[in-house]
């Protein structure tokens, strides 16, 4: 096995470049034929820090969880490269990859369905010490005492099962079972959206707090604009399997470059009624396009106010436009 | 949406004419008093409405605001009999809806009202609607079940009228299609288009965008704004969201643990909440806050609504309370002008004035 990685630099904890996952769609059913592919990742290029909180926003079906499970290797990659602490994950075999996943772990949105209901606490905290011998069956009392301590949970619960406890402790567990192998990056899928919104705070506060304490990495993705803006350094948007801008969290909300961005920027509902009657909300048409079918050109065209002809032949790509901020985007500045 | 000589219209005409409508002109839509709603469990009575009064004038748009299990919807299935009994059980209440009690009327004259002159949109456009029939089928089946005199190619006319009122674009060939040929958004539009094609008087919408992307959610309010604004139908709107709230709503009403803690005009309760809870609640929106800062989080989790609660069921969590919010029971008392709380310290005048 080839190193190719060993060069990158090393504050740079996850590299994915040109990153496509293709899924071939089948038609018939006895002459099974390849009738089209759904184009879910289209080449993705991005860095993720160490210590950094990378929000990651779009639609539903614009191929946010379907990167997060490329970058696990859990679904194959088409093409491109994943590098995660300069090893490319590509290249492992499965034996090593379990090794590296180690590093690498993941905190789904539902915590009523990600939690396996016949485990208790303890069993779902130390299966993972234990599998990958990280501590002993004895040692392992002390450890789940301590994750749960961690996360806000009191130990005492330790012999509970999942349907014991409220959507938000849930999701605390889920957030331990994580932190277990004390990985260096985490990827949370949606871990809010299921939750009501004084218990979102409580579990965005944790995120927040365990990322700073422990110098993790995360990867948040989301569709609450909001929510996103409040943990993470830097947001990358993403349209139909593409990011269209990405930049500090800060610049890429106040001043949105990309005219997806603003729209969705404008989406969000404020919790003020003089600023929601006063501001002016751009209302996309349409819905988003399929993926199986997408559009020529720039795949946000069609719903595009700024478009023009230019914008239906030729694909954009991400160009700086203030600072670090980057945005995919034909007429950029013209607007 | 609807054309001016069709037999809705002559109906709503007619009933406008009626006595009982002249005297309702200066009373409320609906006016729903002291309802409770408890379940009868193997694990004891959870009350999950106790005690809630509140009112909808023509035309207004009213929010109901809380948490899950605070008993905002369990409120509206209550006025429109969906309540599964058992083992719920309506316990006390009335509900006025032009001069006819929705708890108590029979089932008939309920049916009648029912879908016709009060509609409902569900959450969840996956699933209200039947998968095996199509668009056309479900649209028409108020139209039908409500006048008896209707024929189909009319209640198709209006309903292909309906679709593209609510955006649909080529109504007449996709009314024809099953609920899986659409998205969630078109779902959702469909579901409005049913819900609003018997030109209803009011309008619960259950949390109705909350499935949805942002962007297809800013085109659903859209929509219900204009059409209400049309129709001139009055509309409940039950939701988690405080931000959709603030740009939708007249009036808001906040809900927690199956009581109303506080309601006013959207203005008052976002400008000056009278009401602890009112306020944490908008303090754990992370919206306006930059990254680093730490948000507010209310301590502990909701009652048990199982449990008898003395007191304010807020006062455990909330951190204003003294002595007597554990002890001693509350009331929505008006405190300002049109603004109203169940705190007892915000009408003694010693917080949140």
């Amino acid at each position: 096995m080839t190193e190719p990685a060993q060069t990158t630099a090393p504050e740079n904890i996850l590299e994915l470049e040109d990153l496509k996952t293709h899924f071939p769609v089948y038609r018939g059913f006895i002459m099974k034929r390849q009738s089209g592919t759904v184009k879910a990742v289209d080449g993705v290029s991005l860095k993720v820090r160490r210590g950094e909180v990378l929000g990651l926003v779009g639609e539903s079906g614009c191929g946010k969880s379907t990167l997060a499970r490329t970058i696990l290797q859990l679904v194959p990659t088409t093409s491109g490269t994943v590098i995660l602490e300069g090893r490319n994950l590509g290249s492992f075999s499965s034996r090593e990859l379990r090794e590296a996943r180690t590093g690498l772990q993941m905190i789904f949105q539902d915590p009523y369905a990600s939690l396996n209901p016949r485990m208790t606490v303890f069993d779902t905290l130390a299966e993972p010490m234990i599998a990958h011998g990280r501590c002993t069956r004895s040692e392992a009392t002390r450890e789940v005492v301590q994750l749960m301590e961690t996360v806000g949970l009191a130990p005492r619960y330790m012999r509970c099962y999942p349907h014991e406890f409220s959507g938000g402790q849930r999701q605390r567990i889920a957030v331990a079972r994580a932190l277990a192998l004390k990985p260096s990056l985490i990827i949370a899928d949606e871990p809010v959206s299921a939750l009501d919104v004084s218990i979102q705070a409580q579990i965005l506060n944790l995120l927040s707090e365990l990322t700073r304490e422990m110098n993790l990495s995360m990867i948040f993705i989301a569709h609450d604009l909001s929510v996103v803006k409040h943990i993470s350094d830097r947001i990358a948007v993403m349209y139909l399997g593409k990011v269209v801008e990405i930049g500090e969290a800060t610049s890429v909300i106040e001043n949105p470059q990309h005219p997806y961005t603003r729209a969705l920027v404008s989406a969000i509902p404020v919790p003020d009624p003089e600023i929601e009657h006063s501001r002016k909300r751009i209302v996309l048409p349409g819905d988003p396009p399929s993926p199986l079918n997408p559009p020529t050109g720039c795949s946000f065209h069609p719903r595009c106010q700024h478009a023009n002809d230019g914008c239906t032949k030729t694909v954009p790509v991400l160009e700086k436009t203030t600072g670090s901020q980057e945005a995919a985007c034909l007429r950029l500045g013209e607007f | 949406m609807i054309a001016r000589n069709d037999p809705v219209r002559k109906r709503v005409a007619r009933e406008l004419a009626r006595p009982t409508m002249a005297a309702s002109r200066v009373m409320p839509l609906l006016n729903v008093e002291d309802l409770r709603t408890y379940f009868h469990t193997r694990n004891g009575v959870v009350k999950a409405v106790d005690g809630v009064s509140f009112s909808v004038d023509k035309g207004e748009t009213l929010g109901i605001v809380g948490e899950s299990g605070s008993g905002k919807s369990v409120t509206c299935y209550s006025m429109m009999g969906l309540i599964p009994q058992p083992p719920g059980r309506i316990e006390s209440g009335r509900a006025i809806f032009d001069g006819i009690d929705l708890l108590s009327c029979p089932t008939p004259v309920l049916r009648k009202i029912r879908g016709d002159r009060i509609s409902m949109i569900f959450q969840d456009p996956m699933t209200s609607l039947n998968p095996y029939l199509r668009i056309s089928d479900q649209l028409i089946e108020p139209l039908m079940t409500h006048n008896s005199d209707a024929t189909k190619d009319w209640a198709l006319g209006l309903a292909i009228d309906a679709l593209n009122e609510v955006g649909i674009q080529d109504a007449a060939k996709r009314i024809h299609f099953y609920p899986h040929e659409f998205s969630g958004g078109m779902r959702q539009r469909v579901m409005i288009a049913m819900a609003l094609i018997t030109k209803p008087e009011l309008l619960i919408a259950d949390e109705p965008t909350t499935a949805l992307d942002v962007t297809v959610q800013a085109q659903i309010l859209e929509l219900i704004k204009r059409l209400q604004h049309e129709l001139g139908t009055a509309v409940i709107f039950i939701t988690h969201d405080l931000g959709v709230v603030a740009g939708l709503c007249d009036r808001v009403q906040v809900m927690y643990a199956g009581r109303i803690m506080e309601t006013a005009e959207t203005e008052g309760v976002y400008k000056h909440p009278k009401h602890p809870y009112t306020k944490a609640l908008q303090q754990s929106i992370p919206s306006l806050q930059p990254k680093g800062s730490e948000l507010f989080t209310i301590p502990g989790m909701p009652p048990d609504l199982s449990r008898d609660i003395r007191g304010c069921p807020f006062a455990p969590r909330c951190t204003e309370a003294v002595e007597r919010c554990h002890t001693e029971p509350i009331l929505l008392k008006t405190v300002t002008d049109g603004h109203s709380s169940s705190c007892l310290r915000t009408q003694a005048g010693e917080i949140l004035t």
